[in-house]
């Protein structure tokens, strides 16, 4: 692959029924990195990386224009598998979302459903998703135990390693830590940046702090538009629009 | 001033007294139907047949016969009914929207039609036309047609109760839109789905005007064998002992004992029922 | 337990859509089916009765040498039962219904919200037999009529029938007026029942419409209470105290005496054909009822 941009995207406009939610955005995702996505609410974060793993077909409203590549592929175009973008592309919700089933089962969805065997046993991705999640030592003894007994940070983590049992290149995390504690979300992070040698990590965040710890490179959106986007430590000393300025300091948001 | 204050509070007691007459009659009824059949409840009133031409001995064909209805019933409403309720509940929305208005008329006009037409459908459809006779066949096809709209409608409400979240996940990690349902949606509403094919079941069961005309027999001296076997059933046994049979009086204790065995029935399964929803709630709950 | 699945393949998986569209259509086949096999038994009726007979005939008497087929007598035992159930039970649940929501202590809605699904749940059957056995002497004590089983014996049990109905979605319909409605109606001075009754009802009229269209739809509709309670005689009358014969009733009784293919015969699926119109209407009301609720709220 000669490009070293995992995902590109290319006039990219996303909107509900009459509403235009992104207008006319392009950026480019380096592979083996985290890339934090930023802005106030209602700028159009989430539904940019709904957009990645094309989850917004849910929506029936829902109408995309431009092109989103995926290792230069178009993930729009109709040739395109929904069902293997997915799994390539994994995601993580706001808030922790196991299924009411057993720890082990949890992990287990995913391989199930796309009949991943490839030599490895299911017990042996589950051991291996758990333990790239930072959650094997806390859990090992108790995965028959229901999944909503764990903690909120114990289940974000859970549906991490669900995500990764599919072994996907791309994992989206929309605002992963905003219904966790601290502790839950120092932990969270560290998983984050552990994650990247791996796969392709992408967050979104309202919280600056965590996307000067953990990212890589940040991309600023503002009103459904791309206002900012560069090496994180250049856009949070050295922003170029006044607007990132303002957002940094706290003056709006 | 003073008139109104009168007036607030007369129209008050008017109201508790109207909640007051409705609850007591609800109460005056079973008590009533309480105290009347159950001095007439055996073991031997339960498990033997009718003797002496209806006029003493037991009811159990009539039991078994109900039985046998409401599992025919279920097996032939139950996958139709909820594959139904799946559609409306996970696949619509999607173009098809004048074959969805159109199926929700229907199904909003069926739950009114009168369970005698019904009758009449089961009876021309399935009695004569495909040739199934009067046959606990006809009749259970009828009844699972009447409960198809009840279970149709409270398995969708069911389906839609369980988190978009679930399916939010199973999606996320690449499960095609069946495996959603069958997986991460199905599961999670298998109580519901059971509440509501309860409820249906039972109002099915009591249902005697379908039935009437559609293989029901005032006395059938040995137990159905076949699908294609006529049937007594309690329901029916009540109207008969009560209006046709020779004595009506004589046999007054009959029915009253026939009377609370299908209410405890009927009744047993509406419990079960608001059980499994209470227990369901608080499971929700954490 | 912990096998691998396979995934279904794209055939499979529209197979399955189409299999669950197919059996979410047979609900349109079912009514489909109704109406072919009605028409289909019913129309023939009319080759031998002349329309205008059956619909403007005012006797109703199939076993006679020359047998007349007039629904008068039917429709008139109809209307007269449902009639009289309504009188009875509409108000009496719409107060109900606003005992649970608005007097009624939480601890006593707890008690009288169950016993009125299990009231709900009683099968129509066992309703008949008791107006046969228990109601009718009561009934009959107190107006002293001469038939002991009459329309005003099949109008009371209807009217205990339908209130589960129309109290629980009456209820429904009272729930559902914003809390603001009445914050504001108190705000300005009114009482408990003012409240009620020129603010929460009022907001929850259509709701309360729909809740009686509901009621009478079962009512028009109920075949064995009133068979059972009625006495079925087919008289061309307007006095509650006489014995009456529904429309529902006389196929209930008579279909199982005809020959099938029978003028008769027909003529009880024109009977048919005529309820499922009724109902037909009643619902198109009630949609049109909530429609025009829908269209006023916000």
């Amino acid at each position: 692959m000669s490009s070293e941009y995992k995902i590109e995207i290319r006039n990219l406009q996303v909107g509900f029924g009459k509403l235009m939610v992104i207008k006319n955005l392009n950026i480019n995702i380096m592979s083996n990195c985290v890339t934090a996505v930023m802005g106030p609410s209602g700028c159009g974060k989430s539904t940019l990386i709904r957009t990645i793993n094309r989850l917004n077909d849910l929506v029936p409203e829902c109408h995309v224009k431009g092109q989103v590549l995926l290792d230069g592929r178009d993930i729009y175009d109709p040739s395109m598998d929904v069902v293997e973008l997915r799994r390539r592309v994994g995601m993580v919700f706001q808030k922790p979302n196991p299924f009411p089933k057993s720890i082990y089962e949890n992990i287990a969805f995913g391989p199930r459903i796309h009949g991943i065997a490839g030599g490895n046993s299911l017990d042996e991705i589950v051991e291996r998703s758990l333990r790239a999640a930072a959650l094997w030592d806390e859990v090992k003894d108790r995965l028959d135990a229901p999944a909503l007994s764990l903690s909120g940070g114990q289940q974000q983590r859970l549906c991490i390693a669900r995500a990764l049992a599919v072994q996907p290149e791309v994992i989206l995390l929309d605002e992963p830590c905003s219904a966790l504690d601290p502790a839950a979300t120092a932990k969270i992070e560290s998983l984050m940046v552990s994650l990247k040698k791996d796969y392709t990590v992408i967050v979104v965040t309202h919280n600056m702090q965590q996307a000067a710890r953990v990212s890589d490179f940040t991309a600023f959106l503002y009103l459904g538009e791309l206002v900012e986007y560069g090496e994180t430590r250049r856009v949070f000393e050295n922003p170029s629009s006044k607007l990132t300025e303002d957002f940094i300091t706290g003056r709006f948001g | 001033m003073r008139f109104r204050r009168v007036k607030s509070s007369i129209a008050l007691v008017v109201i508790r007294l109207s909640a007051l007459i409705m609850v007591g009659a609800g109460v005056l009824i079973f008590i009533y139907l309480t105290v009347k059949g159950s001095g007439v409840i055996s073991w031997p009133f339960l498990t033997e047949p009718p003797r002496q031409g209806m006029t003493s001995g037991g009811i159990f064909p009539a039991i078994f016969g109900t039985l046998c209805l409401m599992l025919l019933t279920l097996t032939f409403a139950l996958p139709v009914g909820v594959a139904s309720a799946i559609y409306f509940a996970e696949y619509t929305g999607r173009g098809r929207s004048h074959l969805n208005i159109l199926m929700r008329y229907a199904t909003s006009i069926l739950a009114g039609v009168p369970s005698i037409v019904y009758g009449l459908l089961g009876l021309s459809l399935f009695v004569l036309y495909m040739r199934f006779g009067f046959s606990l066949l006809s009749a259970s096809l009828t009844l699972s047609i009447l409960s198809l709209p009840v279970i149709i409608a409270a398995s969708e409400e069911a389906l839609r109760s369980v988190p978009d979240s679930y399916r939010e996940a199973a999606v996320a990690l690449g499960a095609t839109k069946w495996q959603m349902v069958r997986y991460a949606v199905l599961p999670y509403a298998v109580p519901g789905i059971i509440t509501s094919c309860i409820l249906a079941l039972s109002r099915a069961a009591g249902e005697t005007a379908p039935i009437l005309l559609t293989g029901a027999a005032y006395y059938h001296p040995r137990l159905p064998t076949s699908i294609f076997d006529q049937f007594m059933a309690l329901p029916f046994h009540i109207f008969a002992l009560a209006t046709q049979s020779v004595d009506p009086v004589k046999t007054r204790p009959i029915q009253f004992g026939a009377v609370l065995t299908l209410i405890m029935l009927v009744l047993g399964m509406n419990m079960v029922a608001i059980l499994i929803r209470i227990r369901q709630r608080r499971m929700a709950q954490g | 337990m912990r096998a691998i699945r396979r995934r279904p393949t794209r055939t499979v998986e529209s197979m399955i859509e189409y299999l669950i569209l197919g059996c979410a259509c047979i609900s349109i086949m079912i009514l489909l089916l109704i109406i072919i096999f009605l028409f289909k038994e019913g129309l023939p009726a009319f080759a031998h009765i002349p329309l205008s007979e059956f619909i403007f005939g005012t006797v109703w008497q199939v076993q006679a040498v020359e047998p007349r087929y007039g629904i008068l007598p039917l429709l008139c035992g109809s209307i007269l039962v449902t009639g009289g159930a309504i009188t009875v039970s509409v108000p009496l649940s719409i107060m109900c219904a606003l005992y649970i929501s608005e007097v009624a202590h939480p601890l006593a809605r707890e008690v009288i919200k169950p016993l009125i699904e299990l009231l709900a749940g009683i099968p129509s059957v066992v309703y008949g037999f008791l107006a046969l056995t228990a109601l009718a002497d009561l009934t009959q004590r107190f107006t002293g009529s001469i038939h002991r089983l009459n329309a005003l014996n099949g109008a009371l049990i209807l009217a205990v029938m339908i209130a589960p109905t129309v109290i629980s979605i009456s209820e429904d319909a009272i729930k559902s007026v914003p809390k603001e409605y009445r914050e504001a109606a108190y705000a300005i001075g009114a009482d408990k029942w003012e409240t009620m009754s020129r603010v929460v009802f009022p907001a929850a009229f259509p709701g309360v419409m729909v809740a009686v269209m509901l009621g009478i739809s079962r009512a028009i509709g109920e075949t064995m209470a009133v068979l059972m309670a009625t006495g079925n005689a087919p008289l061309l009358t307007f006095d509650i105290l006489s014995s009456v014969q529904t429309m529902t009733a006389v196929i209930a009784i008579e279909m199982g005496e005809v020959t099938f293919g029978s003028v008769h015969y027909h003529a009880l699926f024109a009977i048919g054909l005529i309820l499922l119109g009724i109902t037909f209407i009643i619902n198109f009301l009630a949609e049109a009822l909530l429609r025009r609720f829908r269209g006023v709220s916000p």
